[in-house]
């Protein structure tokens, strides 16, 4: 590993910047491991001398935890104050609350005793802006005077949004997962988990998720969850200066924010596990759920929809399900996979169309336009009118004794005397056809609208809207399933488990498990979406079902396409983002390696006999990030790697504040400059920013190998040698291009460093 | 990326934030906590330092946030029952009195209806804290607000004052020199009024949200 006296040093007289990264380049995991491993032997030490830095020593260990606390609070109240203003600004779209404005339509009625039983959340305080306006109820021009303000207020909220985005924090935009992911790869991102994105992107996801477009908050609130956890790295100098101390915090982070989502606490954790994280040691799984359980926790009390729960679609039934039941279930797996591949497909296209032709350079207008359109089509459909998270809560639900929704229409048997939760199958009433048209054109409305919704230039996750596909459809073959159970109950397969005046089908379970499937078809989740939907319902006994239509969806999606919908976007963006597929081709290092075999020699540094103008016309001339360090060049025998940041600022250091340093010096990498003339100039000297232990290979290791070390150790660079001398470098983007190459995929797409 | 002008603010900003939060949870709590001296809620208790401005603060504060709605309720939902229509009750009672028989008033059955007649009724205790609602929509919305002035001060205003100032037009040209970081450091607005520290930090700013804009918006390189 680093010689520790080499990083010692380091710490010792460190100038400005040294060993930080520049923007959009990789980091090195090993030499920031290696960085800490060394600040923690200096902090341990040192207790030994005073009880000062004992007590600092202390505090050092214990920052981790408290970092976790204060993420924890910060975005479980960020979600709070979000799921607050969404109900509201919502609301907003359809009236206004006379006695207090600040009150959403449920919260304006909450202690009314005007409602009446037919007209559930109907009272005096509440009034839709064309009653308001006119004083009529009903009547045409109301109706078309409502229709206007919804979509006027739809894009009022989109166009705020992305004026927002554009003006303060480009960043904001977007999901925000697979950027996160790739940051946690190991990528630096100046400024997307900054202050400012922070801030914009909590108030632009409460406009975007309240003008109605298709979008949910569930993947920005990692993205806002991981912006605190940048902002309270930057508090300790242990997480501000090691990026890869900071990654670790930013993996908790990222729980917590799936944490306050879902109001799964576990499943975040998993989540964070499962799909977000790269390095995720044991520490970090702790430390998650602790973030995870804090943020749950400040959630919770600040209970933002009044049903002491963290999510509006929280439901709770427990009645049971049976074998035959998952033909059903597997179904909509199928159809959950086929939902994915249609959406991570024809999202890539239009992105891709977004990024390379003119259609990219109207943002602003292309939201305008979907919000328009969204809004009009939205409207006349109940069920697309009201806000996503509300259709999911109530396709979910069971069909009680007491429910007041149209798809809880059935026919009652007149003398039924049984207690309100036992109740059994019965026909459907006009009220649920009629929903089940409305639910079949919302469902075809969703999938088309959230094909182009997502990757607009706001915020927008595609958790909710997935999940609503998947509800709808399931709650249509529930409906379904349900009404062919109670007219024939005579046929074989529901012989045993349906008799007549029997509780045999849910609906709402249906939905459920539809959900899980498209949820899965399109991010390829399985473990954690399995408990996510599990702390949604908090029974156990729907376990299999739920893990039955997760894996159908998964393999079924998987036979279209490898890829999940953030992988496809990171391939998309060509982000230097190293995935944990086996990679098969019988290539070498030699292949791989730069220089190829018609292109001129390595740029390399001796370690004896550069001067610093030399340098600095090295520097001038190439681009590359780092230079090998070789005995000389005759003998090609390697000493160490240094990095072209690190190198540029040494230089410029010891221009300014030492003397005697010109263009003549000499630079060394030795440990002692030998004895030289005093007629000659000061030399320079710049062990101390020489790695050297840099990774090598020689030139045989077949490739399969060097892609398992860049990926277990997550290296930026590797050095390939043949018997000590020194061959040529191998780099992440190098591997990365290579690997888009075996797969026939234009390699040129990788730019990033 | 750390500044001196950031590193001088951070402290008080941070303190700034402490009390704003403690001030946000206080109010919320405030109507569970009768106000009197005795039984302060969180920082109320402050205010009996002698710093009367701050008491008075408080006070017009509290005064603002009182209670107009009730942050309690028990809703029985009961189903039409032989000639009876259904019907909807909500009242102010304790978790433990939530059910048909407290709730349900006047009972529209006789005596001996009241069993069968609660049986069918579906009674749920609920809570909420109209206090919080208040406080958050206010903050959002003031949120929301001040950012609309402050971008349309950058639209509309800024570009009339910086017209005629040179400072500008090498930020235009040096977008894409390659080492933009080092040369920040060294030419940190080190100004010396506090106006020409935060102008400085402006400045910057906007030159890193120009870059992002030129990333995603123009370069297409991120987030498309």
């Amino acid at each position: 590993m680093n010689g520790a006296g080499n990083l010692m040093d380091f710490l010792d007289e460190p100038f400005p910047d040294v060993g930080t990264y520049e923007d959009f380049h990789t980091i090195d995991w090993l030499r920031e491991k290696s960085r800490d491993t060394d600040r923690h032997r200096k902090i341990t030490s040192k207790s030994k001398e005073s009880m000062w830095e004992l007590i600092k020593g202390l505090l050092d260990a214990w920052s981790g935890w408290l970092v976790m606390l204060l993420i924890g609070l910060l975005s479980g109240t960020l979600a709070g104050v979000i799921d607050l203003a969404v109900d509201w600004m919502t609301d907003l779209k359809e009236g206004v609350c006379l006695s207090a404005f600040w009150y959403s339509h449920e919260q304006c009625c909450w202690t009314s005793n005007e409602t009446t039983f037919a007209d559930r959340d109907k009272c005096p305080q509440w009034q839709k802006w064309a009653e308001l306006m006119t004083g009529y109820t009903e009547g045409a021009g109301v109706y078309v005077l409502n229709y206007f303000l919804y979509v006027l207020w739809a894009l009022f909220f989109s166009f705020l949004a992305v004026s927002l985005v554009r003006v303060f924090a480009p960043y904001a935009c977007g999901s925000g997962i697979p950027e996160i992911k790739t940051i946690l790869s190991g990528f630096i991102i100046r400024g997307y988990l900054g202050k400012w994105t922070l801030l914009i992107k909590t108030v632009t996801l409460v406009l975007a998720v309240s003008s109605g477009l298709s979008l949910g908050k569930e993947g920005p609130l990692v993205h806002v969850a991981c912006c605190c956890g940048n902002l309270f790295c930057s508090l300790f100098s242990k997480y501000s200066k090691n990026e890869g101390k900071r990654r670790e915090v930013l993996s908790a982070a990222a729980a917590a924010g799936v944490s306050v989502a879902f109001g799964a606490p576990i499943g975040g954790v998993l989540f964070s596990l499962e799909e977000v994280s790269y390095y995720f040691p044991l520490k970090t799984l702790w430390r998650s759920f602790f973030a995870a359980l804090v943020a749950a926790f400040t959630l919770r009390s600040i209970n933002p929809f009044g049903n002491n729960r963290l999510v509006l679609f929280y439901v709770e039934y427990h009645t049971p399900w049976y074998m035959a039941e998952l033909v059903p279930f597997i179904l909509l797996g199928v159809f959950g996979g086929l939902w994915g591949t249609l959406f991570i497909r024809g999202n890539i296209a239009w992105c891709r169309r977004r990024k390379t032709t003119s259609l990219g350079k109207y943002p602003v207008l292309e939201v305008i336009a979907v919000t328009g359109i969204t809004a009009i089509l939205a409207f006349p459909n109940p069920y697309t009118r009201r806000s996503t998270s509300e259709l999911i809560s109530e396709l979910f639900n069971d069909c009680g004794a007491l429910e007041s929704s149209q798809l809880c229409d059935y026919i009652n048997n007149p003398n039924m005397t049984r207690p309100v939760d036992d109740i059994p199958d019965r026909p459907a009433g006009p009220g649920v056809y009629s929903a089940l048209w409305q639910l079949t054109l919302a469902l075809i409305f969703k999938i088309v609208i959230t094909i182009f919704t997502f990757g607009m230039k706001i915020p927008s996750g595609l958790f909710i809207p997935s999940m609503a596909v998947g509800a709808i459809a399931g709650r249509i073959v529930g409906i379904a399933v349900e009404q062919m159970a109670y007219h024939h109950h005579d046929w074989i397969i529901f012989k045993n488990w349906c008799r007549p005046g029997a509780d045999c089908v849910t609906p709402g379970l249906y939905a459920m498990v539809g959900a899980a499937a498209c949820l899965g078809g399109v991010t390829r989740m399985t473990v954690s979406l399995v408990v996510i939907m599990f702390e949604l319902t908090g029974g156990l006994e729907y376990i299999v079902p739920l893990m039955a239509a997760a894996v159908t969806s998964k393999w079924v999606a998987d036979a279209f396409g490898k890829e999940g919908i953030y992988e496809a976007h990171i391939q998309l963006n060509g982000y230097p983002y190293l995935d944990q597929d086996e990679f098969t081709h019988r290539t070498l290092a030699t292949d791989v390696m730069r220089p190829r075999r018609n292109e001129p020699p390595l740029s390399v540094l001796t370690q004896d006999s550069t001067t610093v103008e030399d340098v600095e016309t090295l520097i001038k001339e190439t681009d590359y990030n780092g230079f090998p360090v070789v005995v000389s060049r005759e003998s090609e025998r390697l000493i160490g790697f240094v990095q072209r940041r690190d190198l540029i600022l040494a230089i410029k250091n010891a221009r300014q504040k030492q003397d005697g340093v010109v263009s003549n010096s000499v630079v060394y990498f030795t440990e002692d400059a030998p004895q030289i003339p005093a007629s000659n100039p000061q030399p320079l000297k710049l062990r101390r920013i020489l790695n050297l232990s840099p990774f090598t290979v020689t030139d045989h290791t077949p490739m399969e190998t060097v892609v398992d070390i860049f990926r277990k150790l997550g290296l930026r660079q590797c050095l390939v040698t043949r018997s000590g001398r020194l061959l040529g470098i191998i780099t992440k983007k190098d591997v990365l291009r290579h690997m888009a190459q075996m797969m026939n995929q234009d390699p040129e797409s990788i730019m990033f460093n | 990326m750390s500044s001196s002008i950031a590193q001088n603010l951070r402290a008080p900003a941070l303190v700034l934030v402490f009390f704003v939060l403690v001030d946000v949870i206080s109010l919320a709590l405030a109507d569970k906590v009768q106000f009197s001296p005795d039984t302060c809620p969180l920082h109320l208790c402050f205010s009996y330092f002698p710093t009367y401005v701050k008491y008075s603060l408080n006070m017009s504060l509290y005064m603002f946030i009182t209670q107009s709605f009730e942050d309690v309720r028990c809703k029985c939902i009961c189903p039409p029952y032989r000639n009876i229509s259904g019907h909807i009750y909500k009242r102010n009672v304790t978790q433990k009195d939530c059910n048909c028989l407290h709730v349900v008033e006047p009972m529209p059955v006789p005596g001996h209806d009241v069993e069968a007649y609660c049986l069918l009724c579906e009674c749920k205790y609920e809570e909420r804290s109209s206090n919080t609602i208040k406080v958050t929509i206010i903050i959002y919305l003031s949120v929301v607000g001040a950012l609309l002035l402050y971008m349309l001060f950058l639209l509309l205003v800024d570009p009339l004052i910086r017209k005629h100032d040179p400072y500008t037009m090498p930020l235009q040209n040096e977008e894409d020199s390659e080492d933009v970081r080092p040369r920040v450091d060294g030419a940190q607005g080190r100004g010396n009024t506090v106006l020409e520290r935060v102008e400085g930090a402006q400045q910057r700013w906007k030159k890193q949200v120009q870059e992002q804009r030129k990333t995603v918006f123009d370069r297409h390189k991120l987030l498309s």
